[in-house]
């Protein structure tokens, strides 16, 4: 039993992480009908900008907010430069051009930084534990999880009750329709290209501090669990996403501590096989978007 | 108020619209009939923004709004009424009425609001419903609304009453006469020509992409050649 819950508080700590990334990834799907496969290269910056200030004796109090203003100006800078271009182009022209934008990124690091790990120390904090009965739970866990969940409802209530939020739903569901009430295109995708890139700089500061280290192919891990746990909850559906992602966390957790030792390191490839089943059993993920039917 | 000068809008080498021309005076109801794929809703596509003509031009208020996007043609105080009405059903229906009034300020939407649900009381009902579980008849009151939170000083309505049961018909026409009643500029595309006549200052007959005539309500009932326009209504 207690191992049970501690495996829920670790699948939680984790699953926030992927909620994040996979509600900014929706957010812009929404919007674009674009899956953003550069959406982990904001944490890939964030990194070298971490990795630089750690260098220079920056503490984390310090680093922590300036990876996430990193990862929203990264955003809206990949924004400018790559996807205004192909704004209305066909759902697989901006696929391939998300594509090009993580391999650029990538490869950029590569040649002008390095191939080699840039590692920088951990919060001194991160391992520390505190007990609740048989229970051991780690202080990272509980910050990840409530840092968490004052975010999203914070981003829920930008959406339900400011006026760029009902914007963004309503693009969302009706571009056209949105623009012929008024709502200006350009202003809906920055402000959406903004909201994942704060979503996104909240994640990148857990997953820099967790990990210590940043690589040129640091982003990709990430995405692709973001990318993941937006497919799993519906792409279009926030909620879903949302969902999708503490779903897409417990269930490494559960696996990893579940499966008999030796099949253990192949709980990514377990956890694709229950991914491709659920889109078997549920194409449309697990929230059916309404409007996805619309002509 | 609307000048429509020679305009011609194409879907790839199709010509949907060829060379109209059309008025709509300040105050005035202007029905704009004719049969499917006439260019009626192109025709409005084209004034909204939403479609870019090939040649052409729509003067409104004596400035030239050729080829504006639909959120500045917006503000310029052009609203549509989308064919489909198109209203967000993931968005209650409140929400809806404050999208529609993104343009204005928060007290004037406060306002507009409440102007609302005395023009569309069983808006009030609803308020918080998702806009998704409104009847057909709702749904279409819902999507007027919407457009007349942008206080627009010409409302175009597409095919209004498409759809609808017969009872909710009669309440979008007479909801025509009270806004006609209110001093309001409107052009209504409509396939049901002979009440939309009913209701008009002055009608066009669009025919394939062409104005086919135009004239009061009366002289256009009388036309025995445009006959074909008004049959199956």
């Amino acid at each position: 039993m207690s191992e049970l819950i501690q495996n829920l508080v670790d699948g939680l700590g984790r699953g926030s992480i992927y909620a994040l990334l996979a509600l900014g990834i929706a957010v812009i799907f929404g919007v674009m009908h674009l899956v953003n496969f550069a959406h982990g290269e904001l944490i890939t910056v964030s990194g070298y900008i971490a990795y630089w200030l750690f260098v220079q004796g920056t503490t984390w109090y310090l680093i922590a907010p300036i990876v996430v203003i990193t990862a929203i100006v990264t955003s809206a800078l990949i924004e400018q430069v790559a996807f205004r271009w192909v704004r209305g182009a066909p759902d697989f022209t901006m696929l391939l051009t998300s594509f090009g934008v993580h391999f650029v990124v990538e490869a950029l690091f590569l040649m002008y930084v390095s191939a080699s790990v840039r590692s920088f120390d951990r919060p001194t904090w991160i391992a520390d534990t505190f007990s609740v009965g048989s229970i051991s739970i780690e202080i990272f866990d509980l910050a990840v999880i409530v840092v968490t969940l004052v975010t999203l409802g914070l981003t829920a209530l930008l959406l339900q009750r400011t006026m760029f939020g009902l914007a963004l739903r309503a693009a969302a569901e009706d571009f056209d329709t949105a623009r012929l009430m008024g709502v200006k295109s350009d202003r809906v995708i920055r402000g959406a290209f903004l909201l994942s890139g704060l979503l996104a700089g909240i994640a990148a500061v857990f997953w820099l501090m967790r990990a210590g280290q940043t690589t040129p192919a640091a982003g990709t891990t990430p995405m692709l669990k973001g990318v993941l746990a937006a497919l799993i909850g519906g792409l279009g559906s926030l909620k879903g996403a949302v969902i999708g992602g503490f779903a897409l966390g417990l269930a490494e957790v559960l696996l990893r501590s579940r499966l008999p030792d030796n099949i253990a390191s192949l709980t990514d490839g377990v956890v694709f096989v229950l991914i491709a089943l659920l889109f078997i059993f549920r194409p449309q993920g697990l929230i059916t978007v309404r409007h996805a039917e619309r002509v | 108020m609307l000048e429509i000068d020679g305009l011609t809008t194409r879907y790839g080498s199709i010509s949907a619209l060829r060379n109209v021309s059309l008025t709509v005076g300040s105050g005035e109801v202007v029905g704009l009939i004719g049969p499917n794929g006439a260019g009626k809703t192109t025709l409005l596509g084209s004034i909204s923004g939403l479609l870019k003509p090939a040649s052409g031009s729509v003067r409104f208020e004596g400035t030239d709004v050729t080829g504006r996007s639909p959120d500045q043609l917006l503000r310029s105080g052009i609203a549509l009424v989308p064919e489909h009405r198109r209203i967000f059903t993931d968005l209650t229906v409140v929400e809806n009425l404050r999208i529609g009034g993104i343009t204005v300020s928060a007290a004037e939407r406060r306002d507009l609001l409440d102007e609302m649900v005395a023009l569309f009381p069983v808006l009030k009902e609803k308020w918080t419903t998702s806009a998704g579980y409104l009847s057909g008849g709702e749904a279409q009151q819902l999507a007027i609304a919407r457009a007349l939170m942008s206080k627009p000083r010409l409302l175009m309505m597409d095919e209004p009453s498409l759809g609808l049961a017969p009872i909710m018909i009669d309440v979008v026409f007479d909801l025509i006469v009270t806004l006609r009643e209110q001093g309001r500029t409107l052009l209504v595309v409509e396939q049901n020509a002979t009440r939309m006549l009913g209701v008009s200052d002055r009608a066009y007959v669009l025919r394939s992409g062409e104005v086919a005539a135009e004239g009061t309500g009366a002289d256009l009932l009388g036309r025995e050649d445009l006959f074909d326009t008004f049959v199956g209504n």
